[in-house]
């Protein structure tokens, strides 16, 4: 470990990370909130940390806050350790997902209340200018004597979001902050946190469960399972190359094909299906070999898949086809959805964007047709 | 049903009416009506021996509703992160301590003062120097009717400011903290303010339970008297309605504290 009181050259040396975590664990009695993970978070950008409920997001959040002390391993901030330093004297401010708006304070004193514990406190009118840029930022000026119960939820967050960026952090925490709003105002708000983020240049780092959320937000994303961290990357890295079955379960649709590896080499796999088909696949980037034998799954995103007519011809690149039977057709507007069924390969769906309708007009539920996808379009990853 | 409610409310209700209303009669006699007059509460204010009675009285119910809210408000946040069987045993004692009768908890103390008394007095006498004059001797009196009482009224205090605190949001510490606040300022800036009206309302309460008590008092009083103990004595020599308008004067200040309370513990949100 470094000292702690780190000179400049250590400090230059990982001071492009806002926040970094070094093999950090933490327990809750028996129970391991958060198991020998390591992350780093580039100054200055948009960072989710994206998963399902126990995952250990919200940890990682209130260990970078300080609200936790690791159990083992270091939280560093631009390369300074932060372990022992309590809350209230680290450069970072955090949004609560209930807001946690101090209720007998007006908006004023909530957004004020970071300054006014400094000393020496700041003199009046600074404070009171400072106060209204703030409200200006959140676009509600003239908010100042509101009280806190005459504001509405969306209010509500742009108040609590003044009240942390008016102390200037090095790092702004987000704990599910739009969990509370409706849909509308959660779309809102999303581009809202995004261009403020820019506009005000300092890191984000977004706690989540909603992966629509994390990918429309984000520049990049830590997904995480089971109190680990199990790929970071940017929105579009994880969609096109997930390292396992769970990533790309949980980041975008996929059809899953599973089965036991009958051929594999550096580059690809071969599975073979409970009902004989054989489907091969290359490995994503960064994603696990397989080894003939083990249990195996193809993923295809539903983009990937192409249906057409019985009458028509294979389309060229497409080297694999099954038939099947259409049950389902959803219009989405700038695509279609279809749902088919097969013998071969269970359930399948199918993403046709409008522009290659041509085809694929006039088929509707019932209709019998073949389906497909090119070989490479697939990914081969252990079935988790 | 309605009737018979109607009946139990008149049998509770008929003999306080009858004391409020008699406190009002012009006569001297406590059984017939005379008119209507003001004069008795008027007497009653005028005698030295009330006034005295009514100074020790308020000594010991403020000082007992400042120091029970206080050593409340203490437990209340302490025991917030106290769990499991020492939470337990700690909540048993609190509701145990509530439910303890009067008399028993009356003949407690006084025989802990006295024990206490008798120990610290020789004590006392054998530190003193002797340049400060004769050794001072504790004996029962203001003293031990404030400690008695703030014994009496803490628990109380502790289950009604607690309920405040369980009410309050978690976050909004961390929100004050994670704001640069210190641990301490966080309790005086955020908590304080948050839990407020229940320790007034605990104080307001336990100033009426303090004020009104002659069981505990009329134990551990020594020489002194408070007013109810003042009621009780003049009332062996007869009922005056010099002693209704005393009633009188002490049901409306309690029933004020009462409803204030009430009031601050039911408009939360």
């Amino acid at each position: 470990m470094e000292p702690k009181n780190t000179d400049l050259s250590t400090t230059n040396n990982h001071g492009d990370f806002d926040i970094e975590f070094i093999n950090v664990t933490k327990h809750y009695g028996d129970v391991v909130a958060l198991n020998d993970t390591n992350l780093k978070i580039p100054r200055g950008s948009f960072h989710s940390l994206l998963g399902p409920s126990g995952c250990g997001k919200t940890t990682s959040l209130r260990l970078i806050a300080g609200f936790e002390q690791p159990t083992s391993g270091d939280v560093r901030h631009r390369g300074v350790s932060m372990v022992g330093i309590p809350a209230y004297k680290r450069p970072v401010n955090m949004v609560f997902q209930h807001y946690a708006p101090f209720p007998h304070l007006n908006v004023e004193e909530n957004i004020s209340y970071g300054p006014r514990q400094r000393s020496p406190k700041p003199p009046k009118q600074e404070l009171k200018k400072l106060v209204g840029e703030m409200l200006e930022l959140v676009r509600l000026p003239g908010f100042q004597n509101r009280r806190i119960w005459q504001l509405s939820g969306g209010q509500l967050q742009r108040i609590v979001l003044a009240r942390a960026l008016i102390n200037r952090p090095a790092v702004l925490l987000l704990d599910e902050p739009l969990a509370a709003l409706d849909r509308k105002l959660r779309r809102e708000m999303q581009m809202e946190l995004q261009s403020l983020q820019r506009e005000v240049g300092i890191t984000f780092v977004l706690v989540t469960h909603d992966q629509e959320e994390a990918l429309s937000m984000s520049d990049t994303i830590s997904i995480m399972r089971d109190g680990g961290i199990v790929q970071t990357g940017t929105p579009s890295e994880l969609y096109d190359t997930p390292v396992d079955r769970y990533v790309a379960d949980f980041v975008g649709e996929s059809n899953f094909f599973s089965g036991i590896v009958s051929a594999a080499d550096s580059a690809q796999a071969t599975i073979q299906t409970k009902t004989e088909i054989s489907l091969t696949a290359p490995y994503p980037e960064g994603g696990k070999h397989l080894t003939i034998g083990q249990r195996g799954a193809i993923a295809v995103r539903p983009e990937m898949v192409l249906i057409w007519p019985l009458t028509h011809e294979q389309p060229k690149d497409i080297d694999f086809s099954v038939k099947g039977r259409i049950t389902n057709r959803i219009y989405l507007g700038h695509q279609a959805e279809f749902r088919v069924v097969t013998d071969s390969l269970g359930e399948i769906l199918a993403r046709i964007p409008k522009t290659a309708e041509a085809v694929t007009r006039d088929l509707a539920p019932g209709d019998e047709i073949l389906l497909g996808w090119q070989w490479n379009f697939g990914l081969a990853m252990p079935d988790a | 049903m309605r009737f018979y409610a109607l009946l139990v409310y008149l049998f509770l209700y008929i003999p306080i009416g009858i004391i409020v209303l008699f406190s009002f009669n012009a006569g001297r006699h406590a059984s017939e009506l005379q008119g209507f007059s003001i004069k008795w509460f008027g007497i009653a204010l005028s005698n030295p021996f009330v006034m005295e009675a009514l100074k020790t009285s308020l000594i010991v119910a403020g000082t007992t509703a400042l120091l029970s809210s206080i050593m409340g408000t203490m437990a209340a946040l302490g025991l917030q992160n106290v769990r499991g069987i020492v939470r337990m045993i700690f909540d048993s004692l609190i509701y145990i301590a509530i439910m303890i009768p009067g008399i028993v908890f009356g003949i407690a103390t006084l025989v802990a003062l006295a024990t206490a008394l008798d120990f610290i007095n020789p004590m006392l006498k054998n530190i003193w120097p002797i340049i400060l004059g004769e050794a001072p001797r504790l004996k029962l009196g203001l003293i031990s009717i404030i400690s008695a009482h703030t014994l009496w009224t803490t628990a109380l205090a502790t289950v009604i400011i607690r309920a405040r605190v369980q009410g309050m949001d978690r976050s909004l510490i961390e929100a004050s903290i994670d704001l640069y606040a210190t641990p301490w300022r966080t309790f005086y800036q955020v908590t304080l303010p948050q839990i407020f009206p229940g320790i007034l309302a605990a104080a307001l309460l336990n100033f009426t339970l303090s004020f009104d008590d002659f069981i505990i008092a009329f134990f551990v009083a020594g020489g002194r008297t408070t007013l109810p103990i003042y009621v009780f004595a003049s009332i062996r020599r007869g009922i005056t309605p010099e002693i209704n308008a005393i009633a009188t004067m002490m049901l409306i200040v309690s029933l004020t504290l009462l409803f204030t309370s009430q009031g601050l513990l039911r408009k939360r949100k």
